[in-house]
């Protein structure tokens, strides 16, 4: 998030311009001034710290909050994701991360636990050969990019509101918060309406075959109506909580409830 | 001194002439700073997954990073849709548009083109449009129109799925998005150069007269 800076450090920017502007001959001092307020000035200048300033950093972040409202109010529970017949999957099918794939979770499937804590009536943790025994279901659905390009995967696994229900979760509580095994931490909030969706699933297996490395192994948490980041991969535990916790991406910017 | 008085039917006859009434003004500026806050955000967007071999000057984009550029993109596209709206609204209902953009003729168009690229293209009375302003200015707010859907398509493909469906898939879309954004693009100089050569359509623009 390098920003350009075309300003010396501890030179004040409006007393540097006022004090430019003094040495500038009347006429185009004035010139100077009408257009410090127009359109072609702030179009030029938005490289530099004029529009990169904090209180614009403030309103942004005041309008993403906004539009998290704004997309919980369009949210349609009952809406679901295109689904896609098997020919139209895509192959290969990208691993994306902000790593390599060497440096990727290895997780060990036999040690794995799964963690459930928080606004559940039962805490007790999962092996990866119990959830196996849970129902699956299978989906091919569009994963949708933050930065744009899309694919069509197969997933399959067991409805998160399945084992929401199961484990006695408050589904009245805001959010479900996924912690991952990547490095320096992943991790997201899941609002619980999305939660509940029909097609949020925690999959245990891409194209029939159990969940390769690169996809998320052990577990990933396919949510066909979010950005691909809010698809946590490589999950150790869940929380059901009231509380925002953040997440990863969230916090360096991304919109919150990222959905589609 | 008594020629310097001014009597109020001189008065009415001059605001009488009013080329750009204010509603009309306030919205192009409005739009124009909008336009240029989504257009500087959307090439920031495109470089993290340019759809085609190169990608637009850092310098030339708006956010800093991906992350800023979504949130730039996703607050000026407030002001660009209200503001579009409100302009679709009045200009339907006041009968601007009506008035001002049509009939567009074929033969129109082809005598002002033909006239425009000899430099003999007439700009007396600015309160009516050439068939070459008034292609252009419906054409763009088609785009203006078709950049909008893409865009909400593409930001609720799952809520919206007709939005999408409408332009094929996802990627079409996004295709759709950029071309406009293209369109849009080409407009402006176009645009830009010609007022700058007729510069009391400019000043008509700014203070109306």
């Amino acid at each position: 998030m390098a920003k350009r800076s075309f300003l010396i450090p501890g030179v004040d920017k409006r007393l540097l311009i006022k004090d430019a502007i003094k040495t500038m001959p009347d006429f185009t001092r004035r010139r100077f001034i009408a257009g410090g307020a127009s359109l072609g000035a702030l179009t030029l200048l938005t490289g530099c710290d004029v529009v990169d300033s904090s209180s614009a950093d403030t309103l942004l972040a005041q309008v993403s909050k906004f539009n998290d409202a704004v997309q919980a109010f369009i949210f349609n529970p009952d809406a679901l994701a295109p689904t896609f017949p098997e020919s139209a999957i895509t192959k290969p099918f990208p691993f994306n991360a902000y790593y390599d794939l060497d440096d990727a979770p290895d997780v060990n499937g036999t040690d794995w636990k799964l963690e459930v804590r928080g606004l559940v009536d039962n805490k007790k943790s999962w092996t990866l050969d119990e959830l196996y025994k849970l129902p699956q279901v299978s989906q091919i659905t569009r994963h949708i990019c933050v930065e744009g390009w899309s694919a069509i995967g197969s997933w399959t696994g067991t409805p998160l509101r399945d084992f929401l229900k199961l484990i006695g979760a408050d589904t009245r509580a805001k959010y479900v918060w996924f912690q991952c095994a990547d490095k320096d931490g992943y991790n997201s909030p899941l609002d619980m309406r999305s939660a509940l969706h029909p097609q949020t699933q925690m999959t245990f297996k891409y194209a029939n075959e159990i969940l390769p490395r690169a996809y998320g192994f052990p577990m990933k948490i396919r949510v066909p109506t979010k950005l691909g980041f809010k698809n946590p991969k490589y999950v150790v535990s869940m929380e059901v909580t009231n509380e925002y916790k953040g997440g990863y991406w969230e916090d360096q910017g991304y919109n919150s409830f990222s959905g589609s | 001194m008594a020629s310097l008085t001014v009597t109020d039917e001189q008065v009415r006859a001059i605001k009488a002439k009013v080329i750009q009434p204010a509603w009309v003004r306030v919205m192009h500026w409005v739009n124009a700073f909008a336009m240029i806050l989504m257009i500087l955000s959307g090439w920031q967007i495109y470089n993290a997954s340019p759809l085609f071999g190169f990608t637009f000057p850092r310098d030339y984009t708006l956010g800093g990073w991906l992350g800023g550029g979504l949130l730039w993109h996703f607050a000026a596209m407030w002001l660009l849709m209200l503001n579009g709206l409100a302009y679709l609204v009045t200009g339907f209902a006041t009968g601007r548009f009506a008035k001002k953009l049509f009939p567009i003729t074929p033969s129109g168009v082809l005598h002002d083109v033909r006239a425009a690229l000899t430099f003999k293209l007439g700009h007396d009375d600015l309160t009516v449009y050439n068939y070459v302003q008034r292609l252009l200015y419906a054409g763009i707010i088609a785009v203006g129109v078709l950049i909008v859907l893409t865009g909400l398509g593409m930001w609720k493909p799952v809520q919206f799925y007709y939005l999408v469906m409408l332009f094929g898939d996802y990627p079409t879309a996004r295709y759709v998005h950029f071309f406009c954004m293209a369109a849009i693009c080409a407009f402006l100089v176009i645009h830009v150069l010609l007022a700058l050569l007729v510069p009391k359509s400019l000043r008509a623009m700014i203070i109306g007269r």
